[in-house]
């Protein structure tokens, strides 16, 4: 264990101080803002932490993606008429106290941790190389934790469901409404044309290296997602409609491989979710691979929101 | 802790059942969402009844062999891996819901089915992916034997439920939706942060490892307090309850039904999983009777505000808040003063066959006030009169569902409340008894309320708007009927929610 | 006290944040920034309890460090979809808004079935 350094304070203070800017923030604008630069200096957190897997989902989706998606509706937020009024003050004030309670309640919890800390990382370490994995987070997510990362993509999935079902019904099946800026030779159009073919190439790797190495198929699809989008902003590419059957192909052929594998480990292995020994590594990367595509589409297509017309503007 | 009952965490025979149980309908998620919304309804009507059968044989097993099933996903035994576990109260709970599930999909068929040859639909295509969803996710609750696993399984609950509360897209149900979001959300963080200081005491989330290895420190109550008041928020207990009743009314009829039915007895059962299961020592008389006053709050608080509602299904959706509370009246019921730990007695048979009696019950409910809207155009509790005789196996289903929310013989509410009223007679504890009664009356009184109106005879010719389907009348009748005779299980099968439970005697082969 | 603690307690505190404005803004927007916040929070929460587990050569327990792999990206969907009813809220009202004008339970009579 470390001793505090000046720099992990200084990087909690910071933490702390956007943290509740943003809370406290009168514009949402400005809120968000710092809900952003928040984002990447918890990711610095999360290095600090020794998880650089988490401090990389945490950069792409929890500041990135997160941050994206409400600029884009505080965007579109403007024209709202504003008719709240704010908490009383007697009932913030005892809205602060019960939060207080909450935090303090953590706190203690934090600070007596057990005797012996127990811990389940040799575990992992010990069975890590029947799999022929290197990354003992990947280890856990595909191998001892795999019925959890399966059903969270069930979750996605029923998110985007959620998400499209909020459509009026006459444009179902139609477009997102993603805002499209398309201006020829602007700076967005170069970006678009520069990064998408380097951040595919990072994907790419992400997603291979998920296997040894931290990163993987939510560090990799998130890359895609925000490539992606990228190119529709930039209208160099049109916002597929969400009726389209390679689309839809492309959102569960993930979850379905994943779920097929698992069910050819009853046969073919001792259980579901459970790899043919020597075989675990191959297939677990093409899982990997098959949902870094389905994680990509399915979060830029939750970002771009429900249809909003039918024809291509 | 006599293990008696406890076997060694290996798969059993037929755990590839619980297996099945969980896979079906996420195949069935995807299947229908790449197919698209012509082939949903189709997939759905395969696979619920499939998926009743699957959880009458799980109970059978259960039953027979008076053991519970296991299975070991991916051959890794926990702490390392997870695994899957079908006692007596997730089989129970499972052929329940199955049913309402079903009942639900074929009412559900008049306003969600799909015409031959037709393009796909937004609410058909939404709503029968959903269904199947809620489906899988309450058999993972069930199932999940371990917390984290129960997490994902609770998330996907709230995501397959949100949505149909707005299919209609309506402002006050979209905003009905948005508040619904956010109280689940509220709730899910405060259970996940719960299961991270549980991570850290004890580097296990495995429902049987943790009540092993469980004891009061810090953590871990910061950690049951926290997880508890998460789940509270997501059961819609008083005073959290808030989202409930526009949400639950403002749904289309069949979403209202399983929204009240089923997806709220999810993070109820988590709630008994968490403290029979995990840490029955732990709650101790203070929190034991903590739970039960709030229970009490709901039934009364619920119940009044039932009383004062103009329309049908904000009066259904109130007391729903009220019969919540039930739920939540067999915590203090079940602690055993000796040893100051939750016992699986007859306090828990009693509120567990409260969850199912009011599952059948109160979908039944939502059923006909679905069909009253459809049938007059409005659900006004004052201008209801005629309607008994315009659909009268309606009516009928509608009165049934409230025999059973009374607790009049031989319903499952009352046997249900008997149990309860037997456990607050044994252990003295009469204030118990006193709310159950007054609760009775309540529910009395607004039932009289609507079925008086409902006999009544209108005052000029009744206007009927369109004829129901009597498939859909028959839906609500059977789950009312289900409800009304779930009482006789006394004579059958209740033991078997005792199948499982460690403090509980054996149940010996039959 | 070591960094992990340290990272722990912020957590905390980003938690008790977190809560207060989602409970106290009125704004659904910024309830979700708030939600986020709060969600982050937990999540280092995790972080501490991973980091202080650290064995076997490694920096931290792996399993609470996928867990929240797991969480951040289901509390990315979560955001989604309440943003995208915020903003259909905005389209069928114009408002954005939690609190119906007749105070949430009493709802009119216009349609449901």
């Amino acid at each position: 264990m470390t001793i505090l350094s000046a720099f992990d304070i200084g990087l909690v203070v910071l933490i702390l101080g956007i943290g509740a800017s943003t809370i406290a923030a009168r514009e949402a604008f400005t809120a968000v803002i710092g809900f952003v630069v928040y984002g990447l200096l918890l990711s610095i957190a999360w290095v600090r932490l020794s998880a650089v897997d988490v401090a990389l989902t945490e950069a792409a989706i929890g500041g990135g993606m997160t941050g994206m998606l409400i600029l884009g509706a505080v965007a579109r937020l403007r024209l709202a008429k504003g008719t709240d009024t704010r908490a009383s003050l007697p009932v913030r004030f005892a809205a602060g106290g019960l939060c207080a309670l909450v935090a303090a309640g953590l706190a203690i919890a934090i600070l007596s941790p057990p005797e012996a800390i127990p811990t389940l990382a040799p575990m992992v370490m010990e069975n890590l190389a029947q799999s022929g994995l290197g990354n003992p987070v990947a280890g856990v997510l595909f191998v001892y934790r795999a019925l959890d990362t399966l059903l969270e993509k069930v979750v996605l999935i029923l998110a985007l469901l959620g998400v499209w079902s909020l459509a009026p019904d006459s444009v179902w099946g139609g477009i997102p409404g993603l805002r499209v800026y398309a201006q020829p030779s602007s700076t967005l159009t170069f970006l678009a044309q520069l990064l998408p073919p380097v951040g595919i190439v990072v994907a790419i790797y992400m997603c291979w290296v998920g296997a040894k190495e931290p990163g993987g198929a939510f560090q990799g699809g998130t890359v895609l997602a925000a490539m992606w989008l990228l190119v529709m902003i930039a209208g160099l590419k049109n916002v597929p409609s969400i009726s389209q059957p390679w689309l839809r192909l492309l959102l569960v052929v993930g979850p379905v491989i994943f779920l097929a594998i698992g069910l050819a480990g009853m046969v073919l292995a001792n259980a579901f979710l459970d790899y043919p020994s020597g075989y675990a590594k191959p297939l677990i990367i093409a899982v990997e691979v098959a949902l870094t595509l389905s994680i990509g589409v399915a979060l830029g297509l939750l970002a771009a929101g429900p249809p909003e017309r039918v024809q291509q503007q | 802790m006599p293990d008696a009952n406890v076997l060694p965490d290996a798969t059993t025979t037929d755990g590839a059942l619980l297996v099945l149980a969980i896979v079906l309908p996420a195949a069935g998620v995807l299947l229908s969402f790449v197919l698209g919304g012509r082939y949903a309804e189709r997939i759905a009507s395969v696979l619920l009844p499939s998926g009743f059968i699957l959880a009458t044989i799980i109970f059978g097993d259960v039953w027979q062999s008076g053991h519970r099933l296991v299975y070991i996903v991916g051959d890794w035994k926990p702490p390392l891996g997870i695994a899957l576990r079908a006692d007596g109260l997730s089989a129970a709970m499972m052929v329940a819901m199955a049913i309402v599930i079903c009942a639900v999909a074929i009412f559900a068929h008049a306003d969600f089915g799909m015409r031959a040859g037709s393009v796909e639909a937004r609410a058909p295509f939404a709503f029968w992916i959903l269904l199947m969803a809620i489906w899988g996710a309450m058999n993972m609750v069930f199932l999940g034997g371990d917390l984290f696993t129960l997490y994902v399984a609770i998330e996907l609950l709230t995501f397959a439920a949100v949505p149909l509360v707005c299919l209609d897209g309506r402002a006050e149900t979209l905003q009905a939706a948005l508040r619904y979001l956010l109280f689940a959300l509220l709730g899910s963080i405060l259970y996940l942060v719960g299961t991270a200081l549980l991570y850290g005491s004890y580097a296990t989330l495995d429902i049987v490892l943790l009540s092993r290895r469980v004891h009061a420190e810090p953590a871990t109550l910061v950690a049951a307090t926290l997880t508890t008041i998460g789940l509270f928020a997501k059961t819609a207990l008083f005073p959290l309850h808030l989202w409930l009743p526009p949400a639950h009314a403002g749904a289309p009829a069949a979403a209202s039904a399983v929204l009240s039915a089923v997806v709220v007895k999810g993070s109820f059962f988590i709630i008994v999983r968490l403290w029979f299961d995990v840490m029955p020592g732990l709650l101790g008389p203070v929190g034991a009777q903590l739970f039960g006053a709030l229970g009490a709050a709901a039934i009364v608080f619920g119940s009044v505000v039932a009383l004062r509602q103009q329309r049908l299904k904000l009066l259904i959706a109130y007391s729903t808040v009220a019969q919540i509370g039930y739920l939540f009246l067999m915590f203090p019921l079940a602690l055993d003063t000796a040893s100051a730990q939750l016992q699986g007695s007859g306090a828990l048979t009693g509120g567990m066959l409260q969850a199912i009696s009011h599952a059948t019950a109160k979908a039944a409910m939502f059923m006909a006030a679905g069909l009253i809207y459809v049938v007059l155009g409005h659900d006004r509790i004052a201008e209801l009169g005629g309607i008994a005789r315009a659909i009268p196996m309606t009516i009928f289903a509608f009165a049934l569902g409230g025999v059973s929310l009374i607790g009049l013989p031989p319903s499952g509410g009352f046997l249900a409340k008997w149990l309860l009223l037997e456990a607050a007679v044994a252990t003295g504890q009469w204030w118990w008894a006193i709310v159950m009664l007054a609760g009775g009356l309540f529910t009395s009184g607004y039932m009289f309320i609507v079925l008086s109106s409902a006999v009544a005879p209108s005052g000029e010719p009744l206007k009927l708007r369109v004829a129901v389907p009597r498939y859909q009348e028959a839906a609500a009748l059977t789950l009312a009927l289900t409800s009304l005779l779930l009482g006789l299980v006394a004579l059958g099968p209740i033991d078997i929610l005792q199948v499982g439970r460690a403090d509980s005697m054996m149940v010996g082969p039959r | 006290m070591n960094a992990a603690t340290l990272f722990g307690l912020c957590g905390a505190a980003l938690v008790g944040f977190g809560l207060y404005g989602l409970v106290t803004n009125p704004e659904p927007l910024r309830k979700i920034l708030a939600f986020n916040l709060l969600g982050s929070g937990v999540f280092l929460v995790f972080g501490v309890v991973s980091r202080r587990a650290a064995a076997s050569g490694l920096g931290g327990d792996p399993v609470p460090q996928a867990m929240v792999i797991t969480a951040i990206v289901v509390a990315f969907a979560a955001t989604a979809m309440a943003i995208a009813l915020v903003l259909r809220l905005l389209q069928e009202t114009g408002r954005s808004t939690l609190n119906a004008d007749n105070s949430g339970g009493t709802n009119t009579d216009r349609g449901n079935s």
